[in-house]
């Protein structure tokens, strides 16, 4: 299949790891990506929190560009995902607002463009067996805590995949990888996003909770599929309470056996390294 | 005469907030309540009973996360999270001082980055937030390690099409 692909600006900065797994991952499964050509921000909360058309002007450049080219887009980055998604809900449910973006920009806009998180193309129409036929190294030893955090799934009538309060699609891929998947109560909840540099002590005591209820699940790391939870967990969490955090395309590259992990897991705050080794997967 | 009520309802434009009967499950449900001033179900009857100023000056409005837990939950429907953002808004159209000054500085030193290149080059919004705030000495360590293991980099490429980002900026500043 082929997808355009809107990175977003984490992606091509402290997000690298995740960009740079899900081109791996994409290729290894067929899925093939082509970049949203002059891409700009999609506004993220800072937009949304001060100035609401705004924050539906910026992402609605990008999707009216992605429209002219007939195909889905996948959207990596939760953040950038969730903009997308309420833009095309407040450009459908309100025509005035429509009228003026449309103006301020200078094209109409459709409403035909379908918005893909790569969980969901994977999940979907990719499939757990196709995943699982392709595995070189099982995860064994591996127990990861799914996190999704807020922004994939929230609201629902807005975002419109996977189950809100309990999304499972995470846990089936990570056991299709053959990771023992922990169960846990903290999926959906905050890390504090983009609160980190505002409000640090907010964030250490959100991302410290986190911590410590996976280790009380009885999780080895957490994976995540949004660059700003992410760079929250792998940066924010106390001595004490650290685990290592992956990327969800990150554990499928490892366990596809695809190049690049090495330089990806170097590059994290809180090195994965020693656990991968621990249970013999490096 | 518009009552406070009336011009956050116009604001928001969805579900009446008064349709709340302070079941408080977005309290509950709330990850930083434990920091706001006011809870976000009492900010709902602050505005109610006309209470302008304490609810533009509280801390609630700029410690508000936008998880979205809250409207999620609410068996009513309201959009706290939509309100919250309404809030901030009319908190800076008014220019009364944030209570928590440094998450509005985050905040416009993330947006002027866009209107400079169409894109976050992290390294300049974090300068930028910095020049901002005064808070210069935190995360240096952090960010000299992760510019060691190449996580930043100092130079990323911009929009090249300028002119369609800033007429946004324009059409939209109010």
């Amino acid at each position: 299949m082929k997808v355009s692909y809107y990175p977003g600006c984490s992606l091509h900065a402290t997000g690298r790891e995740y960009d740079e797994s899900v081109k791996a991952v994409s290729g290894a499964l067929g899925i093939e990506l082509d970049e949203l050509d002059d891409w700009s921000c999609c506004g993220a909360s800072s937009a949304h929190m001060t100035n609401f058309k705004l924050s539906v002007a910026l992402p609605a450049r990008d999707i009216i560009a992605a429209e002219k080219r007939g195909l889905d887009v996948m959207v990596p980055c939760a953040a950038c995902f969730n903009r997308f998604k309420s833009a095309q809900h407040h450009l459908k449910t309100n025509d005035e607002l429509r009228g003026e973006i449309e103006e301020m920009i200078g094209a109409s806009y459709e409403g035909t463009l379908n918005v893909r998180n790569p969980i969901d193309i994977i999940y979907t129409d990719i499939g757990r067996d196709r995943l699982r036929s392709l595995v070189t190294k099982k995860l064994e030893g591996l127990k990861p805590v799914s996190y999704y955090g807020c922004l994939l799934l929230r609201p629902p009538e807005v975002c419109g995949f996977d189950d809100y309060e309990n999304p499972i699609m995470l846990d089936g891929l990570m056991d299709s990888l053959g990771a023992e998947s922990r169960p846990w109560s903290y999926k959906t909840d905050c890390c504090g996003g983009s609160l980190t540099l505002g409000k640090t002590e907010i964030v250490v005591r959100l991302v410290d909770k986190l911590m410590t209820m996976a280790r009380e699940a009885g999780a080895n790391c957490l994976v995540t599929a949004c660059p700003v939870c992410f760079a929250n967990l792998d940066t924010r969490a106390s001595k004490d309470t650290v685990i290592p955090a992956f990327y969800f395309t990150e554990l499928i590259a490892l366990a596809l056996g695809l190049e690049g992990t090495d330089s990806w897991f170097r590059r994290h705050n809180v090195d994965p390294r020693p656990l991968l080794q621990s249970v013999g997967l490096l | 005469m518009t009552t406070f009520l009336k011009e956050v309802n116009d604001r928001m434009g969805g579900v009446p907030i008064q349709n709340c009967y302070h079941c408080r499950k977005c309290t509950a449900g709330c990850p930083v309540a434990f920091a706001m001033d006011y809870n976000p179900n009492a900010v709902i009857k602050m505005i109610q009973m006309g209470q302008r100023d304490e609810v533009l000056k509280s801390s609630t409005i700029w410690l508000c996360a936008s998880c979205e837990t809250c409207v999620t939950r609410c068996p009513n429907d309201v959009d706290i999270a939509r309100m919250m953002d309404v809030l901030r808004e009319m908190a800076i159209e008014e220019q009364v001082a944030p209570r928590e000054k440094n998450v509005l500085k985050f905040h416009e030193a993330f947006l002027s980055n866009i209107k400079l290149g169409g894109r976050i080059n992290e390294p300049l919004m974090i300068a930028l937030y910095k020049l901002k705030s005064g808070d210069y000495f935190s995360d240096l360590g952090m960010g000299l390690s992760m510019f060691l293991k190449g996580k930043i980099k100092p130079v990323s490429p911009r929009t090249r099409d300028m002119k369609s980002v800033r007429q946004i900026f324009k059409s939209t500043k109010k």
